[in-house]
């Protein structure tokens, strides 16, 4: 069969890992941009910001204090989780009030700072990060490296635990009564403000995991999040913001046809998230999952 | 229209004290920023990616200033595409600026049609996304020269017959083209059209109800404001004599939002003023590197957080306060508040 196709296994199913990896990424991105928008209806730019802090902060929590990768995984989202609190309760609840255009921009300036100070003192070229699981494991039609897996597997958990505590708890209950009318539910005695600060938290949280992730993949630099949240944004118009369940399925699914671009037609997997957003937009502008206004 | 015909005079007087090149760039830019204020100022629309029109009009009239020939391509990627081949001579500079502008208006036609199907957040996530996606066409593309660009685009007599090789007569060239564009911008905001884009950024549904195709409305202004984007670009391409990636980038997408944030949304002059002092701020830190990307994100939130209305805008509404001429109190300074 593969002679057919004209593609040797081990290129067609090593870039549709790749794909599964990079959908992880974007699916736990697009979450956190999905519940950070759905509460406060700001579109966080500094997201890709602080998915390189929280790579940076597994680096420099290795280089600095000898903490390995296992521990990371947990410090540096929370690390990062607080600073996300500390600029939410400075800067963003500044602007809910206003047009959310604005949100938009506040943390585009934010990104641009938190880039620039990186930049400062790291330059642009890539910090190595060790690889916490290395080998792999041939199975006959691919060669799979351990960490790899370990990726998928992980972020699919946190993404469906994430899914299952909004849906199905009553935290996730309180959280999405929030956000249709925060008004009432302040109203019963839910204390909404410090819900939305620590629901922003969980979102850069989130972030900072994906960036702990990648950083044995991707060498640790400070621009790697600016040009991935451009495809991320992309991601999530394709999702529509409605669904939490949609954007996981939007990113990993977009993740595979992008790597499967990359072997059948590899000038185009740049753009081809680009070009099924178009046309996602001609034909359902509201999305794949988004309700119909 | 007094206070335009003094800076006509200023900018006319200018390059004798300031460097005619910076003044240029800062012309350049001003337009820009102006064409951008014409979508978020004055229909609402924050079209996040409008360094699209403005690089890609700059590749296009460098490469038909400089090489003149167009190869198009069409048919489709599995079958092999092939080459619709169109001989020019490398054409005088407002042959190619014009070239560029045409096509930064084409391309205005086919993303504003994709984008002005969402509006607000998502139009702006969007024209982003296309942004991006134009990005790497142009890294891909043969006539832009990938990571090079285009350099050494040579500046022919304009007309035939000019000689704009020295810059201070280019200077003059490009100071007629903005007020050129400027006039074009003016006119659309002060006229029926521009008044119902106004009753589109106020209240969309209202405007819907009382008739008016907004689509097809927003869909001109997206144009209009990309075609004048274009224009720029182009011209930057003549004075720089460069065409380049980072023309097409988010960042150059970013600036000019920031420009126009600091001048002041949503009034005539602010963007010009918030371009040159942008412009200014870039020239005067070129040194520091990287700290004029923490300065910009750091004028962006103050801007964002205590300065919405701008300098312009500032400025307006304390003259305002104290009782000015009925033109000021008329024009409505930043975004519109949502209807709740």
């Amino acid at each position: 069969m593969f002679e057919l196709i004209g593609v040797p296994p081990q290129a067609l199913f090593g870039q549709l890992l790749l794909g599964l990896i990079n959908g992880a990424f974007y699916a736990l991105l697009s979450l956190g941009l999905a519940v950070i928008f759905g509460l406060m209806n700001v579109i966080n730019f500094t997201h890709g910001a602080q998915y390189m802090m929280g790579a940076f902060s597994a680096w420099m929590l290795l280089s600095y204090f000898g903490i390995p990768y296992w521990g990371a995984l947990i410090l540096a989202p929370i690390m990062v989780g607080l600073f996300g609190v500390l600029i939410e309760r400075l800067f963003i609840s500044r602007l809910y009030h206003l047009d959310h255009l604005y949100g938009l921009l506040l943390t585009f300036g934010l990104a641009l700072i938190v880039e620039g100070l990186f930049r400062r003192e790291y330059g642009i070229s890539g910090l190595p990060y060790a690889n916490p699981i290395p080998g792999g494991t041939n199975l006959g039609f691919m060669f799979l490296p351990w960490y790899r897996g370990w990726v998928v597997v992980f972020s699919l958990t946190v993404c469906l635990a994430t899914w299952f505590v909004i849906e199905k708890t009553q935290l996730g209950a309180y959280l999405r009564a929030a956000t249709e009318r925060p008004d009432l539910v302040q109203a019963f005695g839910i204390n909404v403000p410090r819900m939305i600060t620590l629901t922003y938290g969980f979102g850069v949280g989130l972030a900072a995991l994906a960036g702990v992730l990648a950083a044995p993949i991707y060498s640790v630099n400070p621009v790697m999040g600016a040009n991935l949240i451009i495809v991320v944004f992309a991601v999530v118009v394709i999702g529509g913001m409605g669904s939490i369940m949609g954007s996981i399925i939007t990113g990993f699914g977009l993740g595979v046809i992008e790597g499967l671009t990359k072997v059948f037609y590899p000038e185009a997997s740049n753009t081809v998230i680009f070009i099924i957003m178009a046309v996602v937009l001609m034909l359902r502008p509201q999305g794949l999952f988004g309700t119909p206004k | 229209m007094r206070v335009f015909a003094g800076l006509v005079l200023l900018g006319a007087l200018a390059p004798l004290i300031v460097y005619p090149v910076f003044l240029m760039k800062v012309l350049c830019f001003a337009l820009f920023a102006s064409a951008f204020n014409l979508l978020i100022g004055y229909v609402g629309l924050l079209s996040f990616g409008h360094a699209m029109f403005f690089g890609f009009a700059a590749y296009v009239a460098g490469h038909l200033a400089k090489v003149g020939t167009v190869s198009l391509p069409y048919g489709l990627p599995f079958l092999g595409w092939k080459w619709l081949v169109i001989a020019i001579p490398p054409l005088t500079p407002e042959l190619a600026i014009l070239g560029g502008t045409l096509v930064a208006a084409l391309l205005g036609l086919i993303v504003g049609a994709v984008a002005i199907r969402r509006q607000g957040i998502y139009f702006a996530m969007v024209t982003l996304a296309l942004a991006q996606m134009v990005f790497f066409l142009c890294v891909q593309a043969k006539f832009t020269g990938g990571e090079d660009g285009i350099q050494a685009i040579p500046r022919r007599p304009l007309l035939g017959v000019v000689d704009v090789g020295n810059d201070l007569k280019f200077y003059y060239v490009v100071l007629a083209i903005f007020c050129a564009g400027f006039l074009i911008i003016y006119r659309t905001i002060h006229s029926p059209f521009g008044q119902v884009l106004k009753a589109i950024r106020e209240n969309e549904a209202r405007a819907i109800s009382l008739g008016y195709a907004v689509s097809r409305f927003k869909l001109i202004a997206f144009v209009i404001s990309a075609a004048l984007a274009g224009l720029a670009g182009a011209t930057k391409a003549m004075v720089f004599q460069l065409a380049s990636l980072t023309d097409v980038t988010w960042q150059m997408s970013g600036e000019v939002v920031l420009m126009t944030l600091v001048g002041g949304m949503g009034t005539v002059f602010g963007p010009a003023v918030g371009a040159a002092i942008i412009i200014y701020m870039q020239n005067y830190l070129a040194g520091f590197g990287e700290w004029v990307l923490v300065i910009q994100g750091a004028i962006f939130v103050v801007a964002v957080l205590v300065f919405r209305r701008g300098i312009v805008g500032e400025l307006l509404a304390l003259l305002r306060q104290r009782g000015a001429k009925a033109e000021a109190t008329q024009e409505t300074i930043g975004l519109a508040k949502p209807a709740r």
